[in-house]
């Protein structure tokens, strides 16, 4: 018999496991199926550098099914609901597709709604996101006519995709400014609703001292309850104001919204509750979920999502053999952060262990915590990697899904719960 | 760590004031910590908030952040700012006896 896989979502996930399945599995035995609203694949790391001008958006889009191995059928259409109970999964439309096991692979959405005035009054004229690839180039447009002011970028809530990059956005836009020559005009002011820069303290205080090097300004714990375009200003729930002549926003996360309309599945946040060892759905034993659109504390990251398709791929198997699933996933994420001036640093960490110095993955490699030419090029490199060697799903040397300690100092803290 | 008597009983909190142990902690000793945080009088709605929090803590192992706080309660950010002006998550935590909730990355 053919068991039937739906994957829901084709993007960084759905499409790394898709190409996974499909080499372990032959036509005979597996039939695949990957549901995407469009065919547009979009590099999101790339969303960075083209406010900058670094990059421009067309040069990070490619076609879906370009991406997705012989043998695996693609399906362009919304999904509107899963109905748990009979197996199913309904597109807008009506179309019902039966499965035998579903992949979860829709990703975040930025909720743009739950931000009072965020897309009111200066909404693309002087609020932004660079979050999306109509809103980078939007940016990119109105950072180039941009001769002085007041810049905040700020963080509605956690959680976000790549919690680095609004940091990296104010590090790059240290470096555009000045390589302007309007550095000394500008006021750069980071916005964030936790207690430091980062979550991890030890990257945390280490990113803090690299914001201040660099002139921007840090306010911490500010919960922003309104975005008013009109006068230029944010304000926190604590009554706190803040002015700006430009204003990048990186807006609240939630999970698909087809999620919210299948009873059972997701959080409030249409999130969806999965083990953070086996990437089972809490709702199902035969529903997996893999990248950003579980619940995990892992961060949203192209790099978990790509370290979490060996386990996913083994659990799909081991679930359709009746074996018990493999606790495979540590939590592995690995980060680069660019730090403008054709530098980049790494982090790397997992549930237990803390980003930390030292060297990855080994004694001699890439410095972590540390800024370098090397980790810069290596981040401009992983595009290529992206779509030649993390979609395809192979394993990319020297990376593996288990975090390495070889190279680390580890005498440094690790998580407490 | 430090060591603090609450309601005549030896608590251990962390650095930033933290329970250690979330078992320690009982509803006498709410209203000190309160007082602490600058809140004289715990009223229903601190309350509700407390037990929401500690009953979420002991469901989910983490408390919620804001967001999900008010999403999950019913009880409006606004309001929750209100009844804690210095941060509804992290304060009442703090009272309710349960670890600062992370902010998950
Ligand atoms: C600005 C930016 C910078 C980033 N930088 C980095 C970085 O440097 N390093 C790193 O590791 N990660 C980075 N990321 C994060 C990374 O891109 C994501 O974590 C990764 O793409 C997640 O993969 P995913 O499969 O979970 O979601 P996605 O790749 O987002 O795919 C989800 C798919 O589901 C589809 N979908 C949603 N709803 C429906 C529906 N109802 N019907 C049909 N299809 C649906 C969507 O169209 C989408 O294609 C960055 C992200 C951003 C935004």
């Amino acid at each position: 018999m053919t068991v039937r896989v739906v994957i829901i979502g084709g993007g960084t996930g759905g499409t790394l496991s898709a190409n996974r399945l499909r080499r372990r599995f032959g036509e005979d035995q597996m039939a695949i199926t990957v549901v995407d609203q469009d065919n547009r694949h979009v590099y999101q790391p790339g969303l960075l550098f083209v406010p900058f001008g670094l990059t421009h958006v067309e040069d990070i889009v490619r076609s879906r099914v370009r991406q997705l191995h012989k043998g695996i059928e693609f399906v362009d259409a919304a999904v509107d609901r899963v109905d748990i109970a009979s197996d199913q999964v309904f597109l807008e439309g009506g179309e019902a597709l039966p499965y035998d096991v579903l992949v979860v692979a829709s990703g975040a959405s930025l909720v743009l709604e739950e931000t009072e005035g965020l897309t009111g009054a200066g909404w693309m004229e002087k609020v932004f996101t660079f979050y999306t690839p109509e809103g980078a180039a939007a940016l990119e447009a109105a950072l180039s006519r941009f001769d002085g002011g007041r810049v905040v970028v700020n963080v509605v809530d956690m959680p976000i995709k790549c919690p680095v990059a609004p940091l990296e956005f104010c590090f790059l836009a240290d470096w555009y400014f000045h390589e302007r020559g309007i550095r000394d005009r500008v006021e750069l002011t980071y916005v964030t609703p936790l207690d430091g820069a980062f979550t991890k303290p030890v990257a945390s205080e280490h990113l803090g001292g690299m914001l201040k090097e660099r002139n921007v300004e840090l306010v911490t714990e500010f919960n922003t309850c309104l975005v008013d375009g009109e006068k230029g200003r944010l304000l926190s729930y604590d009554d706190r104001e803040l002015a700006f002549d430009l204003a990048v926003v990186v807006p609240l996360h939630g999970g698909a919204e087809y999620v919210g309309r299948s009873p059972g599945l997701g959080d409030e946040l249409n999130f969806v509750p999965t083990d953070e060892r086996t990437l089972q759905a809490k709702a199902a034993p035969n529903i997996f979920v893999i990248g950003d659109a579980s619940d995990l504390s892992a961060s949203k990251a192209g790099s978990v999502t790509h370290f979490e398709g060996e386990t996913l791929v083994e659990n799909v198997a081991r679930h359709l053999d009746g074996e018990p699933l493999v606790e495979g996933f540590d939590g592995h994420a690995n980060c680069f952060v660019e730090t403008g001036f054709h530098k980049a640093l790494l982090i790397d960490f997992n549930y237990d262990q803390e980003p930390v110095e030292g060297h990855y993955p080994g004694a001699v490699g890439l410095p972590l915590l540390k800024e370098s030419r090397l980790n810069h090029f290596a981040k401009l490199l992983f595009q290529s990697v992206y779509w030649h060697g993390l979609l395809p799903g192979r394993e990319i040397p020297a990376v593996g899904a288990a975090m390495p300690t070889a190279g680390k100092r580890l005498d440094t803290p690790t998580r407490k719960e | 760590m430090p060591t603090t008597t609450l309601a005549s009983t030896n608590v251990e909190l962390n650095d930033e004031g933290f329970f250690v142990h979330p078992e320690q902690w009982n509803e006498e000793m709410a209203p000190e910590l309160a007082r602490q945080e600058g809140i004289d009088e715990l009223t229903e709605g601190h309350w509700k908030v407390i037990r929401f929090m500690r009953d979420e803590f002991l469901a989910k192992g983490a408390g919620p952040s804001v967001r999900m706080l008010a999403k999950t309660s019913g009880i409006s950010i606004k309001e929750l700012y209100q009844l804690f002006p210095k941060g509804p998550a992290k304060i009442a935590a703090k009272i309710a006896g349960i670890p600062k909730p992370r902010g998950c990355i």
